[in-house]
């Protein structure tokens, strides 16, 4: 008897919880998902395909192959795209999240005259888009004979306004007792930082990594502009010159951004707690 | 350990004065209290003895060598702040090995001073665990390891009961005092607890506005006090204060009698001071100061019975025995003995003498 009456209770508890509202949307949700993975199930799908099947636009192949897959590995371009934009990715993630990090920390941190307009100098940065800054970049990579180089596909992102800005938001949540606490037990300024500052902002540093990340592995109108010789190119930049050659390849385009895509979902899977909870702290849109 | 003096010690932020040139010497092993309200300049002067504020005048010396313009690693001092910052990434183990992080010592030598250390303060089964999986109590406990582990020259505490709840304030509060005996380490303590003062202090400094208004022993402080603030100050609860006019050698206090007291040599308006305790519900006879006044509120206690009022234009606090609890609106009469008496010049503020 007393089984029967719980279980009804659940019951009810369920069907209580079941309103319109909630029916709607999750609905939309439902939508809204199947219409952001549909170009990636086809970008898959496409990629399984031989060169007369694109334009057959049945989600499952007819004939799958992995040919593509064998054509694109076996191209020592690929390989090369692949580890220019690893490095350069990996390279501009360090660098942001060593220099934002201190460059946020000094201005959280320490009292100097003039801290707060350097802070709004640097935010005002902000206001100009990247476009209007791609000539003044070009034209001093020229200069300086950074065209066509590593160098000159990262030093624009080496360090960012946004990356800044967020650490310094949230160094200031940072109680000042820590840090005198180890300025007492004798730890230099930058010992402070890394020891103690750093490893209390972790969910900052995630979120500002993985959008550097992401940012610079699918980075494609700088990394174009700056290179000529195809050794530099990064993968989203050679991965569309299959489409300059001879004819558009769409089979291979879709196999290079299938296995370009890894690394990203690696470090969504990997990470996603992290993501989440920095977009929720950064208040970002994704 | 070291003998610490201040000497015209000055904080300035810019044109405000945050403390006023104050002189102190702290004697080598003293258990010393800095205790006022918010805002006096306790926390400022600690700070200062710290390195962690800029002096703005005057001299520090620890250990007989002017400090003034040594970092605070080189002053050989540790603190204990009031949110115990304890690292949050770190085990307890860690956090109290992070005091030695820039000795010389080898990692095992280290190592046993922390041992040694966790043993102490009742530590060592924790060692490694995070600070979050800690109570109050033991994160405070941590914060003092990371403190002792160093062998210092002088501990400051800034504060640092003021997170815990009352039972375990008062158990950490005989922790501190115990180890202070053991240890021998001269303390620079500061509070606004003057609970915490008088119970752990061998020397209170009463402190407000910046300057220092006295200094003694909790007994000294109690009392003699120089002035109204540290009279109120000191004891809880807090002492009446009567507004009273003392000519040609009378004393008179609106709604009560007094009879039978040395009086100072004053003239004028002087206010009258009775502690609660010294201020007890009964009949008066004999020498002292009597009166009635209705009762505004009791607070039973069981040990005693604080009760509040009116007498003369006065709202004042009486205490009874814990059984006997007037009823609120009813009439009560009290007493004070000849002696209980603090006179205070009524524009100075200043002592004028007991009675």
């Amino acid at each position: 008897m007393t089984a029967t009456t719980t279980a009804s209770t659940e019951l009810a508890a369920n069907r209580r919880d079941i309103r319109p509202g909630r029916i709607i949307a999750w609905t939309l949700l439902f939508i809204g998902g199947l219409i952001m993975i549909t170009p990636l199930l086809f970008m898959f799908s496409t990629s399984l395909k031989t060169s007369g099947q694109v334009y057959d636009l049945r989600l499952i192949p007819a004939a799958p192959t992995l040919d593509n897959y064998v054509r694109v590995l076996s191209d020592g371009r690929f390989m090369q795209w692949f580890f220019n934009s690893t490095f350069i990715a990996l390279t501009v993630t360090l660098s942001n999240v060593f220099f934002d990090s201190l460059v946020g920390y000094t201005l959280a941190k320490f009292e100097f005259r003039g801290r707060y307009f350097i802070f709004l100098a640097i935010l005002s940065t902000l206001m100009i888009p990247t476009e209007m800054l791609v000539i003044p970049w070009y034209l001093m990579s020229s200069q300086l004979g950074w065209i066509d180089s590593y160098w000159g596909i990262m030093f624009p992102g080496l360090m960012t306004a946004f990356g800044t800005f967020l650490m310094k938001q949230f160094f200031e949540g940072v109680p000042n007792d820590f840090l005198e606490a180890a300025r007492v037990d004798g730890l230099n300024e930058f010992t402070i930082w890394w020891k103690i500052a750093m490893p209390m902002v972790v969910p900052a540093i995630s979120a500002l990594a993985i959008f550097t990340f992401l940012g610079n592995w699918t980075a494609f109108f700088w990394p174009l502009i700056v290179t000529t010789s195809k050794e530099l190119y990064t993968l989203p930049v050679g991965i569309s010159s299959f489409s300059a050659e001879s004819s558009i390849q769409w089979e291979l385009i879709m196999t290079g951004a299938a296995l370009g895509t890894i690394p990203t979902l690696l470090v969504f899977l990997a990470l996603q707690r992290f993501i989440v909870r920095g977009v929720m702290l950064a208040g970002l849109k994704g | 350990m070291a003998k610490i003096e201040l000497q015209g010690l000055v904080k300035a932020y810019g044109n405000t004065r945050a403390v006023h040139g104050i002189d102190l010497t702290i004697e080598d092993g003293e258990f010393v209290v800095f205790v006022g309200p918010s805002g006096c300049g306790k926390s400022t002067t600690l700070r200062m003895i710290a390195g962690l504020e800029d002096i703005s005048g005057g001299v520090l010396k620890i250990g007989d060598e002017v400090v003034n313009q040594r970092e605070p690693k080189q002053r050989n001092i540790a603190m204990v702040f009031q949110n115990y910052a304890i690292y949050p990434h770190m085990t307890v183990g860690q956090n109290i090995g992070f005091g030695l992080y820039t000795s010389k010592l080898s990692k095992a030598e280290k190592q046993k001073r922390i041992e040694e250390t966790g043993k102490i303060l009742g530590l060592e089964k924790l060692l490694d665990r995070r600070p979050a999986a800690l109570s109050g109590g033991q994160r405070q406990r941590v914060a003092i390891g990371r403190a002792m582990v160093r062998d210092p020259v002088a501990f400051l505490f800034d504060e640092p009961l003021s997170n815990l709840d009352a039972q375990l304030r008062s158990q950490m509060r005989m922790e501190i005092k115990s180890l202070h005996r053991r240890l021998g380490t001269t303390i620079v303590y500061v509070t606004h607890d003057q609970v915490e003062a008088m119970t752990m202090a061998d020397k209170i400094v009463v402190m407000r506005e910046g300057n220092i208004l006295q200094v003694g022993t909790p007994t000294d402080l109690y009392e003699n006090p120089v002035d109204v603030f540290t009279a109120r100050f000191i004891g809880s609860p807090s002492m009446n204060m009567m507004e009273a006019d003392l000519t040609g050698g009378n004393l008179a206090i609106e709604g009560v009698t007094v009879s039978g007291l040395s009086l100072p040599t004053h003239e004028g308006n002087v206010i009258v001071g009775i502690r609660p305790h010294d201020l007890v519900v009964g009949e008066g006879n004999g020498a002292g100061l009597s009166g009635s006044g209705l009762v505004e509120a009791v607070e039973p206690l069981g040990s005693e019975t604080l009760v509040h009022l009116m007498l003369g234009k006065t709202l004042v606090t009486a205490t009874a025995p814990g059984r006997v609890v007037p009823a609120i609106g009813s009439t009560v009469a009290v007493r004070a003995e000849a002696g209980a008496l603090y006179l205070f010049d009524a524009a100075s503020e200043k002592a004028l003498g007991r009675a």
